[in-house]
């Protein structure tokens, strides 16, 4: 198969597996009882009352994992092409790479020894 | 076709729609055996039967419980986002089962053939983080919205050593296509040289924790979060989260197998899909395994062993693995065992180090 052949079928593909979850769904509706009430359509929060909205801004800590991901990541992305022809490139491919790795690698470290990888409860 | 002659399209078109219906039917009823094997399994760890009441050693409680989960009630809370809480279960679903296409069971049976292989399993592996969150966020629930930010956190940790512990392995295959990895190995399987059996660690342990599975299951800690981002779902749609969690592992299995343990490659009185589900089978084993003994991790305990284990680990075991291809004979073997067991026990001894009583506390400094 060539290559747009395959994206083809993938795109395909896509069509096709949504059955696989929506089948059960639909076939559900019209067998499930459907008795609603409001104390039955409360958000549970182990019986208590719910008390506030739970669509609120959320601690700070997640989003400075979520910066050293976006740097590793995209760090991943300059790695595959490399690995691949990684043989062909020698010494230089691997020092190349080496320098650039080695750069996020001082990153990390200093953001270790900075305490941003403690989590804080 | 002698008499019926067909058209082109029809002719690209057919064999396409034959192997998608081959995946869509095969992937839900290996899911729904996976249930049962696992609670055989747990069970047996925990002293009891398992499922043995429906049908013959209870095989036929999968589809006991598929029927049950059809017949109950799907309850959606009054604040919820509709259009969110109804999109996540099918969302988590159809990644799941993308993961099969790519998979190689056999020579040459492929769906689909990918030069990038690798890179399309692991880029829609992680689109599942993303589905989830929309449950939980759908739901307007405390509980759910909690277990799905742990989720986020967890899964962006433990994509970052996943992704550099596979880097290694077309550095020395030389492709992403998951056929041409399977025959790299026909020398000798990748696990047994000491970069492979790193990255082989480092892959089922980062997987585990990106399929969310005990002992990596924050987000749906029952103990403390009632049922984490599903703790709004109920029925058929309750049903749809563990059937990606059960493919999603069986994909799990299936590709350690095929970067690590030869795939469909052994010896020859066994064809190669029969070496091909043995290995799946023998590595799902291993994580149900896990999943019965190991306690589940508390949070900062799972974040630090990312990101101050697992990662420096997958960053030396790059190096290892070109040290192994540059060196060839036993220079290579020891110095990339060296460098694994060396950053190993550095890394943990800081991990484990004991901290400082007032740490320095960042969110006031910036």
């Amino acid at each position: 198969m060539t290559d747009s052949l395959n994206h083809l079928f993938l795109g395909i593909f896509f069509v096709a597996a949504l059955v696989v979850p929506a089948l059960p769904i639909v076939l559900a509706r019209f067998i499930a009882p459907k008795r609603p009430g409001p104390v039955k359509n409360e958000v549970y929060e182990c019986g208590v009352e719910a008390k506030g909205d739970s669509w609120i801004q959320f601690r700070i800590q997640y989003v400075t994992f979520a910066i050293l991901f976006v740097i590793f990541d995209v760090e991943a992305l300059f790695l595959f092409p490399w690995a691949v022809v990684f043989k062909g490139a020698g010494w230089a491919g691997l020092a190349a790479m080496g320098l650039f790795i080695g750069i996020l690698t001082v990153g990390l470290i200093y953001a270790w020894q900075e305490g941003l990888l403690e989590w804080e409860s | 076709m002698g008499i019926v002659t067909w058209p082109a399209w029809l002719e690209t078109l057919l064999p396409m729609v034959v192997k998608i219906t081959i995946i869509l039917a095969l992937a839900p009823v290996g899911m729904m055996y996976l249930t049962w094997f696992e609670r055989k399994v747990v069970a047996r760890i925990q002293d009891r039967f398992g499922p043995n009441r429906v049908g013959p050693y209870g095989l036929l409680q999968p589809l006991a419980d598929g029927i049950k989960m059809v017949t109950k009630e799907d309850l959606i809370p009054d604040g919820a986002d509709r259009l969110c809480h109804f999109l996540a279960p099918i969302l988590i679903v159809v990644p799941a089962l993308y993961l099969f296409t790519v998979l190689p069971f056999g020579e040459g049976i492929v769906a689909v053939p990918l030069v990038t292989g690798l890179l399309f399993f692991v880029a829609i592996g992680s689109t599942e983080a993303l589905a989830l969150f929309m449950a939980a966020w759908g739901s307007r629930n405390k509980f759910a919205l909690l277990g799905a930010l742990r989720n986020a956190a967890q899964v962006i940790a433990y994509e970052v050593p996943v992704v550099l512990a596979l880097a290694a392995v077309p550095m020395i295959a030389g492709s992403l296509n998951l056929n041409e990895i399977v025959r790299a190995q026909s020398g000798g399987w990748f696990v047994a040289t000491p970069w492979g059996f790193t990255a082989a660690l480092l892959v089922t342990l980062g997987g585990l924790a990106e399929v969310n599975r005990t002992p990596f299951d924050l987000a749906e800690a029952e103990s403390e979060l009632v049922g984490g981002f599903h703790t709004e779902y109920s029925g058929m749609k309750f049903a749809l989260f563990y059937m990606a969690e059960f493919l999603s592992t069986l994909a799990l299995g299936a590709l350690v197998a095929v970067l690590f343990l030869g795939g469909w490659l052994g010896p020859k009185f066994l064809p190669g899909p029969v070496w091909m589900g043995l290995k799946t089978m023998a590595l799902v084993f291993v994580m149900v395994w896990i999943r019965g003994t190991w306690p589940r991790f508390r949070i900062d305990q799972l974040m630090g062993l990312a990101w101050k284990v697992m990662v420096p680990l997958a960053l030396a075991n790059l190096l290892g693995a070109a040290l192994w291809s540059f060196c060839p004979g036993a220079a290579g073997w020891l110095a990339s065992a060296a460098l694994s067991v060396a950053v190993f026990l550095v890394t943990t001894q800081l991990w484990l180090a004991p901290k400082p009583k007032t740490p320095t506390h960042w969110a006031g400094k910036y």
